[in-house]
C-alpha cells in the first residue's frame, strides 16, 4: 500500500465528516435540550435539498446562495412543527413523539414522492462541484469538501458561543438540565423548545443545501442521512457538539476507506465503528456530563 | 360458615362467545382452500402475517416498554434463512418456516447486547442500525444473489401448485392465529405479570424480585423469533427475495401504524389495525404513495385523540374485552360482601 493509499482517504474521510457533522448537529441539538428523537430527521435534510432545488430553479439564483432562503423556510417550518405537532406530545412516554416523527417521516417521504417523482435530481453549482486544489504526491482536496467542511466548523462554534454566552444559550442549558426548574425561573417551555427546533432544522437546512449540491437525491434517501447522523452522535457522545464532529470524522474516514472495496462497504464500515464504540465506549468518544 | 364463596377469574360472558367465535372462525378458515378463491387465500394469508408481525411489535412496544423501529431486522433474517436452507441446503421449504424462528430468535440475543446499551428513542433507531447492517452484509453475498436478490420458485417447483398453495396458506393462519395466541398465553403467565409490574415502576418491580433486564431480553428474543417466522412465511408467499425488500423499513411502517390505529398495549389492536389498514389501502388503491401519507397522518391522529387507537377507545368506553389479560373477582351465594372481607382487600380486587 502505498503512502497515497493510506492517506488519501483519511483525508478525504476527514472532510467528508463536515457533512456528517452537520447531518449530525440537529438530531444532537434536539435530544440535547428537550429529549427529543426526530426520526424525520433525515427527511428533513432531504426536504432542505428539495426546496432548494425549487429555490434555484424558480429564482435562477446560484446553489450556495440558495441558504439564504433555504434557512429561513425550515427554521419557520421546524418552529410551527414544533408548537403545532410535537409540544403537545411530549412528556414522560417517549412513544408519542417518537411515533409522530416517525409518521412525519413516512409522511414527508411520500409526500415528495408525489410531487417529485422517484427520479433521482441534482443542483448544478459549477466549477466549485470539481474544482480542487493539489496538495502534491497526487493528493488532493476538492474545493466544495473543504467549504462544508469550514462551514461545519464555524456552525459548531457559533452554536457553541450561543449556548456559553447569550440569554437564549443559558435558556436552551437551563430546560436541558433542569426542565421544571427551569419552567419555575419563567421560561416559556413551548416557545423554547420551538426556538430549538428552529435551529435544529435552520443546520440542517445548510447540510441540506450542501447535499444538493454535492450528489444526486431521491425522496427516499432520507431514512440513511438519519442513521448516519445517529451514528454520529452516538459515537461523538452526546451532548458534545466537538464530539459530534470527532464522530463524523471518524465515520467519515471508515467510510471513505471502505469505499475503496465497494459503495457498500463504505455504509458498512461506517456501522461497524459505529457497533465497536458502542460495545468499547458506550458513553462516545467526548461525553460529557452535562447535555450541551 | 358463613364466609361468601369467590372466584377470582378472567373471563367474561363476552369473551367466552369471541372465543368461540374466533374458534368457528378458525374452522372455516383452515377449510378455505377447498371453498375460497386463489386470490382471496392470498388476501387472507397477507391479513394473517400483518397481524402475526403487528402483535410481535405490539408485544415489544406495547407490553415491553421496548420501542423498536429496526423490527424489519427479523423478517430480513426470516427470509433469508429460507433463502438460504431451501435453496443451498435442499430443505423443505415449509420445514424452513420454524428453523427461521429459531435461528431469528437466536440472532436477536448477541443483537440485544449491542442494542439495550442504547436507551429509550437511542434504542429506537439502533436498531434500524442493525437491520442496515444486516442488509448490506447480505448485499455484499453474491451466492446468495447478492444486491439483486434471488428467485425461490425453484425451491418449490417440486411440490405440487395447490399443495404450495394451500400450505403456504395453512401456515400463514397459523401464524396470524397462534402468535396471538402465544402473546395472550405469555401475558398470562408470570412473565406478563412481571411485564406488567415493570410498565408501572421499574424500581418497584425491582424490589419485588423482578428481573427487569431479562424480561426484557426475552421479550425482545420472542418478538424477534415471532418476526422470523413470519419472514420465512411472507416470502414463501412473494418467491423473491432481495436484501432491500426484505430489509426494508417498510415492514416496521406496517408493524407499526397497525399497532398504533389498532391500539397498542391490547391483544385486539393489531387484528383492527390489520382491518383498517386493508380497508384503507383498498380505499386509496388508485391514489399510489397517497395511502402512507392517509396512514401516517391517521396514526399521528391517534397520538393526539386517543393515545389507546380504536380497540383502547372501544375498551375503555363499553369495557369490552375479548382477550382478558386483567383478573376479575366474581362473588359467588348470597352473602354481599363487606369491607372487613380479606377477598375485598386483595390485589385482585382492585385490579
Amino acid at each position: 500500500m502505498s503512502f497515497f493509499d493510506l492517506v488519501d482517504p483519511i483525508l478525504q474521510g476527514l472532510l467528508l465528516g463536515g457533512l456528517y457533522a452537520l447531518f449530525a448537529i440537529g438530531l444532537s441539538l434536539t435530544f440535547g435540550i428537550m429529549r427529543m428523537v426526530n426520526i424525520a430527521h433525515g427527511d428533513i435534510i432531504i426536504l432542505a435539498a428539495y426546496v432548494t432545488l425549487v429555490v434555484v430553479n424558480q429564482f435562477g439564483i446560484y446553489p450556495l446562495a440558495a441558504v439564504a432562503v433555504v434557512i429561513p423556510v425550515l427554521a419557520l417550518f421546524g418552529y410551527l412543527l414544533q408548537r403545532v405537532l410535537l409540544n403537545p406530545v411530549l412528556g414522560d412516554d417517549i412513544l408519542p413523539p417518537l411515533l409522530v416523527t416517525f409518521g412525519l417521516s413516512v409522511i414527508i417521504q411520500n409526500l415528495l414522492l408525489v410531487v417529485f417523482s422517484a427520479d433521482s435530481m441534482g443542483v448544478h453549482a459549477g466549477a466549485i462541484q470539481t474544482a480542487s486544489i493539489s496538495l502534491g504526491g497526487g493528493l488532493a482536496v476538492g474545493w466544495l469538501p473543504l467549504v462544508i467542511f469550514i462551514v461545519a466548523v464555524l456552525v459548531i462554534t457559533s452554536l457553541e458561543l450561543l449556548f456559553a454566552h447569550t440569554k437564549l444559550g443559558r435558556a436552551f442549558r437551563a430546560t436541558s438540565d433542569d426542565q421544571t426548574m427551569a419552567q419555575l425561573m419563567g421560561i416559556n417551555n413551548r416557545h423554547l423548545y420551538a426556538v430549538a427546533t428552529a435551529l435544529a432544522f435552520g443546520v440542517t437546512a445548510i447540510a441540506g443545501v450542501f447535499l444538493a449540491v454535492r450528489t444526486t437525491f431521491v425522496p427516499t434517501l432520507g431514512p440513511s442521512k438519519l442513521l448516519v447522523a445517529f451514528e454520529v452522535v452516538i459515537i461523538g457522545g452526546m451532548g458534545s457538539l466537538w464530539g459530534t464532529l470527532a464522530g463524523a470524522m471518524l465515520v467519515g474516514i471508515a467510510q471513505a476507506i471502505g469505499f475503496r472495496y465497494d459503495s457498500g462497504s463504505g455504509i458498512l464500515a461506517g456501522h461497524l465503528v459505529f457497533l465497536a464504540v458502542l460495545l468499547l465506549r458506550p458513553q462516545g468518544l467526548i461525553a460529557r456530563t452535562r447535555d450541551l | 360458615m358463613n364466609s361468601p364463596r369467590f372466584q377470582v377469574g378472567s373471563a367474561t360472558r363476552l369473551s367466552r362467545g369471541a372465543w368461540a367465535a374466533g374458534a368457528a372462525l378458525l374452522v372455516a378458515l383452515v377449510l378455505a382452500p377447498w371453498w375460497a378463491e386463489d386470490s382471496d387465500l392470498r388476501s387472507i394469508a397477507e391479513f394473517a402475517y400483518l397481524v402475526a408481525i403487528a402483535q410481535m411489535w405490539n408485544l415489544l412496544a406495547g407490553y415491553g416498554g421496548l420501542i423498536s423501529v429496526g423490527q424489519h431486522a427479523f423478517i430480513g433474517i426470516g427470509g433469508y434463512v429460507l433463502l438460504i436452507l431451501s435453496l443451498n441446503a435442499g430443505i423443505s421449504p415449509f420445514l424452513c418456516v420454524p428453523i427461521a424462528g429459531v435461528v431469528s430468535a437466536l440472532v436477536a440475543i448477541p443483537v440485544a447486547g449491542v442494542v439495550f446499551r442504547l436507551r429509550g428513542p437511542y434504542f429506537a433507531i439502533g436498531t434500524w442500525a442493525v437491520a442496515d447492517i444486516f442488509r448490506l452484509i447480505l448485499d455484499d453475498i453474491p451466492a446468495i444473489g447478492g444486491g439483486s436478490g434471488k428467485s425461490l420458485t425453484s425451491a418449490l417447483m417440486a411440490i405440487p401448485g395447490w399443495e404450495r398453495e394451500a400450505t403456504t396458506y395453512w401456515i400463514a393462519l397459523g401464524l396470524g392465529f397462534g402468535l396471538t395466541l402465544g402473546v395472550y398465553l405469555l401475558l398470562r403467565s408470570r412473565l406478563g405479570l412481571a411485564l406488567t409490574a415493570i410498565r408501572d415502576g421499574v424500581p418497584a418491580s425491582e424490589s419485588l424480585g423482578v428481573m427487569v433486564g431479562r424480561v426484557k431480553l426475552l421479550v425482545f428474543v420472542a418478538s424477534a423469533g415471532g418476526l422470523g417466522l413470519a419472514g420465512a412465511l411472507i416470502y414463501l408467499t412473494k418467491l423473491r427475495i432481495s436484501p432491500d425488500s426484505a430489509f426494508s423499513v417498510d415492514w416496521t411502517v406496517l408493524m407499526i401504524f397497525i399497532v398504533v390505529i389498532g391500539g397498542i398495549g391490547t391483544i385486539e389492536g393489531p387484528i383492527v389495525g390489520t382491518a383498517v389498514f386493508f380497508l384503507m389501502r383498498g380505499l386509496l388503491a388508485d391514489y399510489g404513495p397517497w395511502y402512507l401519507v392517509v396512514l401516517g397522518s391517521v396514526a399521528i391522529l391517534v397520538m393526539f385523540k386517543a393515545r389507546g387507537g380504536l380497540w383502547g377507545w372501544v375498551a375503555s368506553r363499553f369495557d369490552l374485552h375479548l382477550f382478558p389479560t386483567r383478573r376479575r373477582i366474581r362473588i359467588e351465594g348470597p352473602q354481599p360482601i363487606t369491607a372487613t372481607t380479606p377477598a375485598a382487600q386483595s390485589p385482585a380486587a382492585e385490579r
